[in-house]
């Protein structure tokens, strides 16, 4: 059994921050997560460091300099394509250890939320996951870490005490990211994969990517959600399509998912995904706590509902009452009306606007 | 085959309300109930010896009373169960929970595969997994929506993330949590669930699993809980569209659109 926490506060400097690639590209939170850094940084008159894995980093170094970082360690092997938790994370175990940053910082993704813990308990290091503030506390210099518990209903701040890196897991869409300039400039570290790294390893078999509207809840700006009102497949069809024509994403409540009306990729609650959009939009779900808990952290609630006195309908910042299957076409031709234009609903064309800049 | 199964007992979701003033959920009581998740991790524990054969243990950590959740977890197939409980396990974070769990693992000796839920519902942190699988060094998948294959080498899983998902090889030994989608699971019969409650389940002490006593409890965790608050409240103020859909729809747009949310 391998325990350290060597690592203290003596011996450690700078924020790193974690590059989140998907498919070979960079992800927009790791801009994000360089825009929080950066206020850390400031705070504690340190460096900004972007850690980049990957098969083809061309381009990520220059993107995350000027979103933030002071510099670049990038680690370019084709065995990084798809990601495998056991090499990540031997590899960044090797370079925490050699460069001992004081705050780590990483997406909590799927793919985050995987590594990072496996990485912090193999470096005996404080983490805490999904923050939604991080700050610097100005008596002891420690990282302030503010999150979310028990579906929402209570917020935490946790400290690492003198362990070291202090680190942290923030979800896409919390945290701003700082404008592009491309006139910063930064240094380039490049380390390899060390052959111990890929000693004991999985296999990755095969990697499918969903043709058809990919279902990113944690991602999404505005949600549209339906539950056991929307009576069957046809009703989630409506739903798709008025998602579709604001640029949302498509939720469901468990009711309609153990229906089988639409696959549980799409539940949002309690054993679904918790979601944190700008908007949600709740569609006949009658607002059980199961689902409450998942949802009642975004910013605006609407609800439409034929049924008035329902939970969701008393939690709404917008409750519509109404024949859903009225209400809804009218919507979208009041859309039209109103001249509101069709939005892109994947976070594909988030990602390649930000490459751009 | 032999596998260990990880469950919690966390705080009953029944019995909560929203507050008028903060739209905020207040619960209430304070009843227990197995970890949702952990059903389905369970479940599949199950449905994996009855393919290959072997034992199923449950395995928990937390106060006496958790014995209830392991018991579910009889009731529901595994074999046999264990339950860490002792002060010097309290105040333990996700580093140091996952210690004492890898701890009790490698005291069971010889365990092929261990599966846990997805998190659980009252951290959300999903730490605990990856934390057992990075102390025994075992290969993980977080995340798994379904098993494709097993055999005595290793288990190949199907683990999802954000823009669809990957299979994967694990060689035993191996960790992987599971989704809510990765089955369904069986309710017991009252046979099971009398013989379950009369199953005799140990309960382990630090210098059962080898424990180093720096190692667990609240002073080795590495994350301190320094304060907690109610989040932000809500606007209590609930604007309240009613009348004929073409109306309604017209007034909402506005709405959206006065909001900036379009």
């Amino acid at each position: 059994m391998k325990l350290t926490g060597e690592q203290d506060r003596q011996n450690s400097a700078d924020v790193w921050v974690l590059a989140e690639m998907t498919g070979g590209a960079l992800h927009p939170v790791s801009h994000e997560l360089l825009g929080a850094a950066r206020r850390l940084a400031a705070d504690r008159g340190c460096r900004v460091w972007a850690v980049a894995l990957g098969s083809d980093l061309s381009d990520a170094a220059a993107s995350l300099i000027a979103h933030g970082a002071d510099g670049v360690i990038l680690v370019g092997d084709g065995r990084l394509q798809a990601f495998n938790d056991e090499l990540e994370c031997n590899v960044l175990e090797r370079l925490v250890r050699k460069y001992r940053p004081e705050i780590f910082l990483g997406a909590a993704t799927n793919r985050g939320r995987a590594l990072i813990p496996r990485l912090a308990s193999r470096l005996y290091a404080g983490l805490t996951a999904d923050c939604t503030g991080l700050a610097i506390d100005p008596e002891t210099g420690d990282l302030l870490q503010t999150r979310p518990a028990f579906g929402g209903n209570i917020m935490a701040t946790i400290r690492s005490g003198g362990f070291r890196p202090q680190m942290a897991t923030v979800r896409p869409k919390v945290m701003q990211a700082l404008p592009g300039d491309r006139t910063r400039s930064g240094m380039v570290v490049r380390e390899s994969v060390a052959p111990e790294d890929a000693l004991h390893i999985k296999q990755i078999l095969e990697t499918i990517e969903r043709r058809e509207n990919t279902v990113n809840l944690s991602d999404a700006r505005i949600i549209v959600a339906g539950g056991r009102a929307m009576k069957g497949p046809e009703g989630f069809a409506l739903l798709e399509s008025f998602a579709q024509r604001i640029g949302g994403a498509l939720g469901a409540s468990r009711a309609a998912v153990d229906s089988g009306w639409i696959a549980y990729p799409h539940q949002v609650g309690q054993t679904g995904q918790t979601v944190q959009a700008d908007v949600y939009i709740a569609c006949g779900i009658s607002g059980q706590i199961q689902h409450l808990i998942g949802m009642q952290s975004c910013k605006t609630i609407v609800a439409i509902d034929i049924d008035d006195t329902t939970p969701m309908m008393q939690l709404a910042d917008i409750a519509v009452k109404g024949d859903l299957f009225a209400v809804i076409p009218e919507v979208m031709k009041a859309l039209d009306r109103a001249g509101v234009r069709r939005a892109p609903a994947s976070t594909e064309a988030d990602t390649e606007e930000e490459e751009q800049c | 085959m032999k596998i260990v199964v990880c469950i919690k007992q966390v705080p009953a979701t029944s019995d909560a309300s929203i507050d008028p003033v903060t739209k905020r959920i207040v619960r209430e009581g304070s009843k227990a109930m197995l970890n949702p998740f952990d059903l389905y991790a369970v479940e599949e524990a199950v449905r994996l010896r009855e393919q290959a054969g072997g034992e199923v243990i449950a395995l928990s950590m937390g106060p006496e009373s958790a014995k209830n959740a392991l018991v579910e977890a009889l009731s529901m197939g595994a074999d046999r169960a264990v339950l860490l409980s002792d002060r010097a396990f309290g105040g333990s974070d996700t580093w140091a929970t996952s210690y004492a769990l890898a701890r009790a693992i490698d005291t069971l000796g010889g365990v092929d595969l261990v599966i846990c839920g997805k998190q659980a519902v009252d951290g959300d942190t999903a730490q605990v997994g990856a934390g057992i699988a990075a102390k025994l060094d075992l290969l993980q998948a977080a995340n798994v929506g379904k098993t494709e294959a097993l055999d005595a080498d290793g288990i190949t899983v199907r683990r999802m993330h954000e823009r669809g998902w990957d299979v994967v090889r694990l060689r035993f030994p191996a960790l992987i949590t599971v989704l809510k989608d990765i089955n369904a699971p069986r309710v017991p019969t009252l046979r099971a669930a009398r013989a379950a409650r009369r199953a005799e389940i140990p309960v382990w002490h630090p210098a059962d699993i080898g424990a180093d006593p720096g190692r667990i409890g609240l002073r080795a965790s590495p994350t301190q809980v320094v304060r907690t608050a109610p989040p932000a409240a809500r606007s209590a103020v609930t604007t309240r569209i009613a009348g004929a859909p073409a109306e309604v729809a017209g007034e909402l747009v506005r709405e959206l659109l006065a909001r900036k949310l379009l």
